[in-house]
């Protein structure tokens, strides 16, 4: 089992209804298996797209990026910086 | 410098960072807060550690690219009004060419890359997360 840290971001975190979150996923886990998880633990993250844009550590990665006990992953809308 | 901050932004400390007698050609970009739709204000959050670095990231690649010339940035978190800057770009090089295409190159990774959205104020109290196509997402009360 591993413990990460999910972060949620402007209209993903009014549908969490939070902004930060520890999740416990069963090893060996992706990005993906994360937010399968969160969907289950937030019923208001099922209005997330299925395929959200994801960031583990800081940086961009692929769903499919594995993760590790003490990872941050956010879950990030599509920006509109600038 | 911070390249994120909660106060107007000062182009004259961003060209203060790029400019020298070697840079014959400097190009500023500021992005502004339109007042379409009744929009009074913008309210700018961020992922600000993941923003940080990204920022970085981009600014590495483009002093590989030109590594003669100099770029910095600044954008502004929170609430900023109608017709104040939420980014500003400084380009310096010895030509204006690299000077150009390097504030382009920036302002297109940012748009693509930096963790920051945007919730439109409008007049009459609602507020509109906003969608890179700059089509409303979310429509509700506003919460300040």
């Amino acid at each position: 089992m591993a413990k990460v840290s999910v972060r949620f971001f402007a209209r993903y975190a009014e549908l969490a209804g939070c902004d930060w979150s520890a999740i416990t996923v069963s090893t060996p886990a992706t990005v993906n298996d994360v937010i399968a998880r969160v969907r289950e633990v937030f019923p208001g993250t099922q209005a997330i797209p299925s395929r959200p844009l994801a960031a583990l550590n800081h940086r961009h990665v692929k769903l499919d990026a594995s993760v590790n006990e003490g990872d941050e992953v956010a879950l990030l809308p599509p920006f509109s910086g600038g | 410098m911070m390249h994120l901050t909660r106060h107007p932004l000062s182009i004259a400390d961003l060209l203060a960072e790029v400019q020298s007698s070697e840079r014959g050609g400097t190009c500023v970009f500021l992005g502004t807060v339109r007042n379409d739709a009744d929009i009074t204000s913008i309210d700018y959050s961020a992922y600000e550690a993941m923003a940080d670095e990204e920022i970085e990231r981009i600014l590495a690649e483009t002093h590989e690219r030109w590594p003669e010339g100099r770029v910095t940035l600044q954008h502004r978190l929170g609430l900023i009004p109608a017709g104040d800057a939420s980014i500003a770009i400084a380009a310096a090089a010895p030509h204006r060419e690299q000077a150009f295409a390097s504030c382009r190159y920036v302002i297109e990774e940012v748009k693509k890359r930096l963790p920051i959205w945007k919730k439109e104020l409008h007049a009459d109290g609602t507020a509109t997360w906003v969608d890179p196509s700059g089509q409303p997402v979310v429509e509700g009360l506003r919460d300040r």
